[in-house]
């Protein structure tokens, strides 16, 4: 096979964390036949070389400073290009900002198909074969892709960045890029004081049962005690209690802490969807049957209002 | 200003796991007993941006398409109660079993054979198969831009301002009509349909048209599929839970804080 295009993204001149899973994800396919990893990400030469530490056997900066808009348009001749110079038949992309828009629309370009969210990629019978959650998290469909280039966008946490092992090859530089015809006016980011929930050891998550906006100043005092980051569910988000940066879950972020705490959220499939990756989760809920008190390590069954604060005293003693 | 809307039926999203059952061989969902199909949720969102669109704009028709069975008509219908003015449903055999490319490509034949529109506003993603690809699929297919996750929509002369949600933050951006549009959830709560007003959508009219009015049979039924299904299976979830027993809240939590020490968690 003629290999794989990793599509890495940088934050703030910093190669995120994704990237590094993408050419995890890379490497795999490549050890089972699909060619050389050559990774992409709009920069310098100098980003671009943070790729093949990161284990790309090559890697491309595209220069042009049009991508930085993060638009479809200005990234699509840059790709066209990289598949031009690699013969690459597979396109990664994270399942990203970026990742949701330019996978769909790589796969219209070139006449081809996504698979979009994907938590396992594998090489069989030559071609790509992607797994992926379907119906909120009920089922698991694998499939695979009449046409080549196959792209598909990973759900982050589903590889690991290769360990330690720089690639060999050289950075080369493309300089393309379209107009674009949606024209970014202005970017607010969400406020990142604290620590990042995807990166967060511990994770304290609320949800509608908090019955009120006031009760995650309750969480919030849990995690800070904890070390950890605060988390809502949807129906929180969407009642306006908590940021939807903060979302966890299908359409929110996918969080994989040693430890998840869960307050009164009853775990449907789209929430678990974000956080089922995490190692150690526990359930505080008033009801003995919530999805969520099943699939936990430890569960309390009682009102949090009384729980809550009696933990957050007795994690102060204990440290 | 004219504007379509796609609107999908789907199983509900909120089908509970213990009711959700696969049949892995015929690789389909089996509808769970006494679980009606919905409108996807996105959807009626995006219903409500085209209707509070036309208001703002003091004119022009907002047109339903949904792709699906024959009971899609209830999707359909919900939008016209809603407040759109027509509907037009694709359905037909060779539709069963096509991927969300294919579907790319029938709505948008249908929506060319409907002389095209001002703005074409959709869901985020389709909550069965979750993928959120046919906006930017049928924006590429019409060679207009697409303009994904809004949570806001203004519109000045021919320019559409939107508001969009990010993995970190919100992004304002602007695009010249016409569009493609997704819908977040971010927008809020679409209107509830009135008994009056579904009774008024009754008389409106919904067109049927099968794969044969959309001059694109050959590229149809699952045999043409470019994302082939070739497997589909529910995940297995074991539980082994341990409940922490105590005789008030306080003491429960003081047990859990115990055990979560116990365990090195904390
Ligand atoms: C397409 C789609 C995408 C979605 N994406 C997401 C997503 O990304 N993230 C997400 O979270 N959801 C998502 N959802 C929504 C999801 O289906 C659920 O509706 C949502 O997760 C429910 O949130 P919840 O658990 O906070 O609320 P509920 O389901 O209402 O649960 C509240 C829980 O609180 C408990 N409770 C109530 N009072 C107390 C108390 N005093 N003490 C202790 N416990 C109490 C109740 O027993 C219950 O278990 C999505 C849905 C769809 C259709
Ligand atoms: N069969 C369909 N009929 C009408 N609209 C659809 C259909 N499939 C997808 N859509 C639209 O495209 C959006 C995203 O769907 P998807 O890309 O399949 O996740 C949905 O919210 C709908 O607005």
């Amino acid at each position: 096979m003629a290999g794989i295009l990793v599509i890495a993204e940088a934050v703030d001149g910093v190669i995120a964390s994704i990237s590094g899973e993408l050419i995890g994800a890379a490497k795999k396919l490549s050890g089972e036949g699909a060619g050389s990893v050559t990774a992409l990400v709009a920069g310098d030469a100098g980003l671009a070389q943070g790729l093949i530490a990161a284990g790309a056997d090559n890697a491309i900066a595209a220069t042009n400073g049009a991508l930085a808009t993060g638009t479809v348009d200005a990234y699509i001749p840059a790709i066209e290009a990289a598949i031009a110079q690699t013969g690459a038949d597979i396109i990664l992309l994270g399942q990203t900002s970026l990742g949701r828009d330019l996978g769909p629309a790589l796969a219209f370009k070139f006449g081809t198909a996504v698979a979009m969210d994907c938590v396992d990629v594998t090489i069989d019978g030559g071609k790509l074969r992607a797994t992926r959650s379907a119906y909120g998290g009920n089922a698991r469909a694998e499939v695979g892709f009449r046409n080549s280039p196959a792209v598909a966008t990973i759900k982050a946490k589903s590889f690991d960045a290769p360990a330690g092992a720089a690639g060999s090859g050289s950075v080369s530089t493309i300089d393309a890029a379209g107009d674009s015809r949606v024209k970014v006016i202005g970017t607010s980011k969400a406020d990142t004081t604290g620590i990042r929930i995807e990166e967060a050891e511990v994770v304290v998550s609320g949800g509608r049962g908090l019955g009120d906006e006031s009760a995650f100043r309750m969480l919030e005092e849990l995690s800070g005690v904890l070390k950890g980051a605060t988390g809502a569910s949807r129906a929180a988000c969407d009642l306006g209690w908590y940021p939807p940066s903060q979302q966890v879950g299908l359409t929110g972020k996918t969080v994989s802490p040693n430890l998840y705490i869960a307050v009164a959220i009853s775990g449907a499939s789209q929430h678990m969807a974000g956080m089922s990756g995490s190692k150690n989760i526990v359930a505080i809920n008033k009801d003995g049957d919530a999805n969520m008190v099943k699939v936990s390590k430890f569960a309390i069954v009682d009102d949090y209002k009384k729980v809550v604060p009696a933990l957050i005293e007795e994690i102060k003693k204990l440290a | 200003m004219n504007i379509i809307v796609c609107v999908k039926q789907i199983p509900d999203p909120e089908t509970p796991a213990a009711s959700f059952k696969v049949d892995e061989v015929a690789k389909k969902v089996i509808p769970a007993q006494g679980i009606a199909p919905v409108v996807n949720p996105y959807d009626p969102q995006a219903t409500e941006a085209a209707l509070r669109l036309k208001d703002a704009d003091g004119g022009g028709t907002v047109t339903v398409i949904s792709l699906g069975a024959e009971t899609a008509r209830d999707a359909i219908k919900h939008a016209l109660a809603m407040g759109a003015d027509e509907g037009i449903l694709i359905t037909g055999p060779e539709f069963d079993g096509i991927d969300n490319f294919q579907t790319a490509k029938a709505l948008a034949a249908a929506i060319q054979k409907l002389g095209g529109a001002d703005l074409v506003l959709m869901g985020r993603a389709a909550a069965d198969w979750d993928m959120g690809v046919v906006p930017t699929g049928v924006a590429s297919i019409l060679g207009v831009p697409a303009v994904t996750l809004a949570k806001a929509i203004t519109k000045s002369g021919s320019v559409l301002t939107v508001e969009r949600v990010l993995d970190d933050g919100f992004q304002t951006v602007e695009v010249n009509l016409p569009a493609v549009v997704s819908i977040s959830n971010e927008f809020g709560e679409p209107r509830y349909p009135q008994l009056r007003q579904i009774m008024l959508a009754a008389k409106k009219t919904v067109q049927i048209w099968g794969a044969g009015d959309l001059g694109i049979g050959d590229q149809l039924g699952a045999a043409n599929r470019d994302l082939t299904l070739e497997a589909l299976y529910v995940p297995k979830v074991e539980s082994n839970v341990e409940i922490i027993e105590g005789e008030s809240p306080e003491e429960k939590a003081r047990n859990l804080a115990q055990k979560l020490r116990a365990a090195k968690l904390i």
